[in-house]
């Protein structure tokens, strides 16, 4: 998708071409102002929408008295990790950075496995209720955790999953979005591949196995990278599950630092720069997948 | 994984044979299996959604018409929550205060994500870099953004005001005054948005014919005329899909307004969401947050019910 925007040459036919040549040139100099023009526009803008990024890295290298000193100053006044250091030595944060691993790693997994069965079903088997249910799981997209969350809280007392990870791996794992793209992508799968291996005897399980999931690779590589990312900085409902501190996932975490009586935000930074680097480079290594998952889920 | 591929090259070889025509009850005996298989697969996720979707969306709703604390058991009060909410000036408020952040965040976020895709669509020097430092803030939590908003716009130690300051120019009183603090909560919010944005329309800018922009060029169309009259128009679905997700993202709003503002000051930035979830475990009348939590699902439903009648009218005119 990003290869052909840029490729597209244009092919005007050759005897406009040639009668208008003067015309053409100048509107290569045009052209060659436009994309100047374009260049600057696009610097300015990705320099304003860099410049958070920056500023966080800036503030976790800087001294505690840069924050404070009324001089604005873009820079550290020197660079140091104290506040790295500092962070380490009053928290628990490889254990909060273990829990958002952990139940990441659970909900990806899962959360691929469930939706991609739904998918297959969805999209290549004819059922009682299809369209139905697949409607009503898409209709939970527009259901905001807030009108679910006290009831939600109650259930997962009643079946013992407070405090333990359970309490958020289990709410997490069904998706709408999952469910939508798994469904969409087998779509495109030809039905007389199906069809062919059925009359080799093959049941539903083993064409699911044996065909559709080799063919699911860039699906199953969306997912997971879709889902691991909303999961790493889910906060609403992991707010409300997970209590004790032993449980914290990097969010509540970060929540925790903000809400001491004198939050060190220099601190903070660091560890917001910890809790954001996972993702950029997931999302910087898969970028194409995460792309086309976030593209793929607008084709409708 | 080798012996998985040579079966599905077999099955390419086989796909030429016409499978035969079933009939009968052994044709109602397969579609039984069918649907039994077709549960199987769906199971997993059926059992998820309804445990811990549709079973609280249900209790949610009984308890809406309850006073609730908690603990012990609910007390039935018919429609007084309902009731409690139309004379709740902060329901009130919270209800403008989610309309306004939707529709300057759509506005905006759309706006940045159409001009970008189309800046961004055809070749330019470090193009690839451009459109990722545009895509990364989607990966970047609400929290995180929060945190970094606060930096950002603090009264005190922010980097906003103090560059304000040294430019000779007025602070901004992004905590004290209630639009100041929404603006910096919509401003955060269209960061991590227009990413998004503009991946759909690029995705939509593919699908426009480039010989269209060659025909107008030659007509003597301005890149403004062409603009108007070819992209945006041709762009339509994309546009309807992001109004759609857009309203959805931003009617959802928490994690940012919950540590950039808190809600206020005052309650000048408090959401439908952030309502509820202060009512539920602040003040812990969970009955009334039920209450509020269904007005924002059912204003939701219609709002999404009413796209998808426009929808459907559009595609058969189309």
């Amino acid at each position: 998708m990003t290869a052909t925007a840029g490729t597209r040459t244009r092919t005007p036919s050759a005897g406009v071409a040639t009668t208008r040549s003067g015309h053409l040139r100048s509107r290569r100099r045009r052209n060659r102002v436009t994309t100047i023009v374009r260049f600057v526009i696009a610097l300015v803008v990705c320099v304003v929408m860099a410049f958070p990024f920056y500023w966080m890295v800036v503030v976790s290298l800087s001294p505690k008295d840069d924050l404070f000193s009324t001089v604005f100053k873009l820079w550290p006044s020197r660079l140091t990790f104290d506040n790295f250091t500092a962070l380490f030595a009053t928290y628990d944060i490889s254990t909060w950075f273990g829990n958002s691993l952990v139940i990441t790693a659970f909900v990806t997994v899962l959360g691929v496995v469930v939706n991609l069965l739904a998918g297959y079903a969805f999209a290549k088997l004819r059922f009682l209720g299809r369209g139905a249910i697949f409607f009503a799981a898409l209709a939970t997209l527009v259901l905001p955790v807030q009108v679910t969350m006290v009831a939600q809280f109650r259930l997962v007392s009643d079946l013992g999953f407070y405090g333990t990870y359970w309490a958020v791996i289990l709410p997490s794992a069904a998706t709408a979005t999952g469910v939508f793209l798994a469904r969409q992508f087998i779509l495109g799968i030809p039905d007389e591949l199906l069809e062919a291996a059925k009359l080799d005897g093959a049941g539903s399980f083993r064409l699911f196995r044996s065909i559709v999931l080799p063919l699911c690779r860039p699906l199953i590589a969306v997912l997971v990278v879709l889902i691991a990312m909303a999961t790493w900085n889910d906060f609403a409902w992991p707010l409300i599950a997970l209590k004790q501190d032993f449980l914290f996932t990097l969010p509540i975490g970060l929540l925790f630092l903000q809400g001491q009586t004198t939050p060190d935000f220099t601190q903070i930074m660091a560890l917001s720069l910890i809790a954001i680097l996972p993702m950029i480079a997931l999302f910087l290594a898969t970028q194409r997948y995460f792309v086309q998952g976030i593209a793929r889920s607008g084709i409708r | 994984m080798t012996g998985v591929t040579a079966g599905s090259a077999g099955a390419v070889a086989a796909a030429t044979r016409r499978p035969p025509a079933p009939r009968g009850s052994s044709r109602r005996r397969a579609r039984l299996r069918e649907t039994l298989t077709g549960y199987a697969f769906v199971g997993p996720n059926l059992v998820l959604l309804g445990l811990f979707l549709l079973y609280p969306l249900v209790l949610a709703a009984v308890l809406s018409f309850s006073r609730y604390t908690g603990f012990g058991s609910p007390e039935w009060i018919g429609i007084g929550n309902y009731a409690d909410l139309l004379s709740d000036a902060v329901f009130w408020r919270a209800l403008i205060n989610t309309t306004v952040f939707t529709v300057a965040t759509l506005t905006l976020s759309l706006g940045l994500g159409l001009g970008l895709a189309v800046l961004l669509n055809k070749a330019l020097p470090g193009r690839a870099v451009f459109r990722t430092i545009v895509y990364a803030p989607m990966v970047v939590s609400g929290v995180a953004s929060g945190l970094i908003g606060v930096l950002m716009f603090d009264e005190n130690t922010g980097v906003v005001d103090k560059a304000l300051i040294a430019a000779g120019l007025p602070p901004i009183p992004w905590q004290s005054n209630g639009g100041a603090a929404m603006v910096a909560v919509i401003l955060m919010t269209v960061w991590g948005r227009t990413g998004f944005n503009m991946v759909i329309y690029l995705a939509g800018l593919q699908g426009i014919s480039e010989e269209l922009y060659e025909a107008a060029e030659l007509e003597g169309a301005s890149a403004w005329q062409r603009f108007r009259s070819i992209t945006v128009p041709l762009l339509g679905p994309s546009t309807f899909f992001l109004l759609i997700m857009n309203v959805i993202y931003s009617f959802q709003v928490f994690d940012l307004v919950f540590v950039l503002t808190g809600g206020g000051p005052g309650n000048a930035t408090t959401m439908l969401t952030t309502y509820a979830y202060a009512n539920a475990f602040t003040t812990r009348a969970q009955g009334y947050a039920a209450a509020i939590g269904m007005v924002l699902l059912v204003l939701m439903l219609g709002f999404a019910a009413v796209q998808w009648r426009l929808n459907r009218g559009r595609d058969v005119t189309g």
